[in-house]
């Protein structure tokens, strides 16, 4: 049984969304989120991937301050959406063209998209996929360059890879009884800050109170447990990059230095030989993977810049 | 029917071993858009044990999930989940279904004794590496099974060789076989190519592939 407490965390500067709606995409309920003017023109926000739309609570209402109306989706599986059958890359995209159609009356014209980590990610390949649907773009890094794993011999690599495997096809056995781990709001906010040292514990605090319910026995990440980090597969990052040089519509890319966990260790020679024509670039060194949540209000400016007078 | 995270799966008991029930099961892996066969086909009727079949998810009698989100490794752990059900067993699979057998017995080299990849629906894949992306416009009308996001996704999955080949790898290393992997297709698609290449894989016709893993 669920809880239903309203905590009383708060973070300075975080605004729950003036509307929340739901929208149906081949089937899957996802959850919504709006901040600004309903009747400003929308800019399209993607999180990343374990990260939930609410992730947005200081960055949206910046953008909404600037005269937009910010419209973030939880991704299948994360935040308050619906836990699917089946997920994937493929699904993503589809539900990144759902929401671009809940925008207005079909068909809905090109709007500007700003993606985080995979949520960038998937931005690149539905501007190359639907150029037509995109204005412009910002991918907050959210550009892979290379595996992440270490340089091992081969023979090592076949056993580190079983390993891997074994371990991912013992969680699909469980699949159907794989729940996860209850607790406080501060032994949730504790795990997360060791995937994401850099975030502040009052912000990972109350990251819990949106991203997590509040069962009888603690508090629970809402997202589906079927899902792990990691993983394998026969995707390469290089293929996410080798979308980037054909965009035809402006692009911001925004990258932060500071190597953790969760980052992609993306580097300015990465990625400038792969910018299309007119494309910025911007370099954080003193900031992580999260950079639009280490420094909102820099982002935010950048972005506000970027795209111009709301139209 | 097995679970499958939220997926229910068909596993079909086609016969049983031919002197009276035991022996090693034979686990039959359907290719893409078709299903479990009512009977032994013919080219499995020698195999001595039990012969199984499994209904892929989104095909034949297992669930039609909501939306699409297929992969191989998808499939992989569906057949895993058959493996939970008979133990050990040898796996032969048509089409998407032997590329599957692949990455099982890569997958669970303990548990596969002997892979055979033959002819069928969904053995090419969709290449080496991403064609142009395609993102579908409109929600399809599913009256499957075959559910139309299996037919659109696991016909445009990207198998690069040297991903195939690690699993093969990985099946001649820890099976303890020596012939870990037949490769009994006519159609060598790129990665089914690289595959018959690597040691511990042999090409050779499905009904000589079943009499070498039922020796083993």
């Amino acid at each position: 049984m669920t809880i239903d407490d309203a905590p009383a965390v708060t973070y300075p500067g975080a605004h729950a969304p003036a509307r929340d709606r739901t929208v149906v995409s081949h089937g899957v309920r996802l959850a919504v989120h709006e901040w600004g003017d309903e009747a400003a023109p929308p800019v399209v926000l993607a999180h990343g991937g374990f990260d939930f739309g609410r992730t947005y609570d200081v960055f949206a209402p910046m953008l909404a301050a600037g005269g937009w109306r910010v419209v973030v989706w939880d991704q299948r599986g994360h935040g308050d959406s619906q836990h699917a059958h089946l997920y994937s890359w493929e699904t993503d995209l589809r539900d990144a063209v759902s929401v671009l159609n809940s925008l207005g009356p079909h068909p809905v014209g090109p709007v500007p998209v700003v993606g985080h980590s995979k949520g960038g990610a998937v931005m690149v390949q539905l501007a190359g996929s639907l150029p037509h649907r995109v204005r412009r773009i910002v991918n907050i890094d959210g550009l892979p360059t290379r595996r992440n794993w270490p340089d091992v011999p081969d023979h090592q690599r076949t056993k580190m890879f079983a390993g891997e495997l074994a371990g991912w096809l013992d969680h699909r056995r469980r699949g159907h009884e794989v729940v996860r781990r209850p607790g406080t709001i501060d032994e949730l906010a504790e795990r997360r800050g060791r995937m994401n040292p850099r975030l502040a514990p009052e912000w990972l605090r109350y990251l819990v109170t949106m991203g997590a319910r509040h069962d009888e026995d603690g508090w629970r990440w809402k997202i589906d447990p079927i899902m792990r980090l990691g993983g394998f597969g026969p995707w390469r990052p290089e293929w996410a990059m080798a979308r980037l040089p054909g965009l035809s519509m402006p692009l911001l890319a925004v990258i932060g230095l500071q190597p953790e966990a969760m980052g992609w260790t993306t580097q300015p020679d990465d990625l400038l030989p792969n910018l299309p024509p007119g494309a910025r670039l911007e370099v954080f060194e003193d900031a992580g993977h999260f950079v639009h949540i280490e420094q909102p209000a820099r982002v935010a400016e950048l972005v506000l810049d970027f795209l111009g007078e709301p139209a | 029917m097995l679970g499958h995270n939220k997926v229910d799966l068909a596993l079909h008991h086609l016969r049983d071993g031919l002197d009276g029930g035991g022996g090693r099961p034979l686990l039959h892996l359907h290719g893409l858009g078709e299903r479990s066969p009512e009977v032994v086909p013919a080219r499995l009727a020698h195999w001595p044990g039990p012969v199984w079949a499994l209904d892929l998810t989104g095909h034949g009698a297992s669930t039609v999930p909501a939306g699409g989100g297929y992969s191989a490794e998808l499939l992989m752990a569906d057949a895993d989940i058959a493996l939970a059900s008979l133990g050990e067993a040898t796996v032969y699979g048509r089409g998407l279904g032997g590329y599957v057998a692949l990455l099982i017995a890569g997958g669970r080299p303990e548990l596969v004794r002997g892979a055979v990849i033959d002819d069928g629906p969904g053995l090419i894949g969709g290449g080496t590496e991403p064609g142009t992306p395609f993102v579908l416009p409109e929600p399809f009308t599913v009256t499957g099974p075959p559910d139309p996001y299996a037919l659109l996704e696991l016909s445009s999955d990207v198998r690069p060789p040297d991903y195939a080949t690690t699993f093969a790898r990985q099946a001649a290393t820890l099976s303890g076989l020596d012939v870990a992997v037949a490769v009994a297709s006519v159609n060598r698609p790129v990665w089914l190519a690289a595959v018959a290449q690597e040691p511990g894989v042999r090409s050779m016709s499905a009904v000589d592939a079943l009499a070498l893993f039922a020796a083993v």
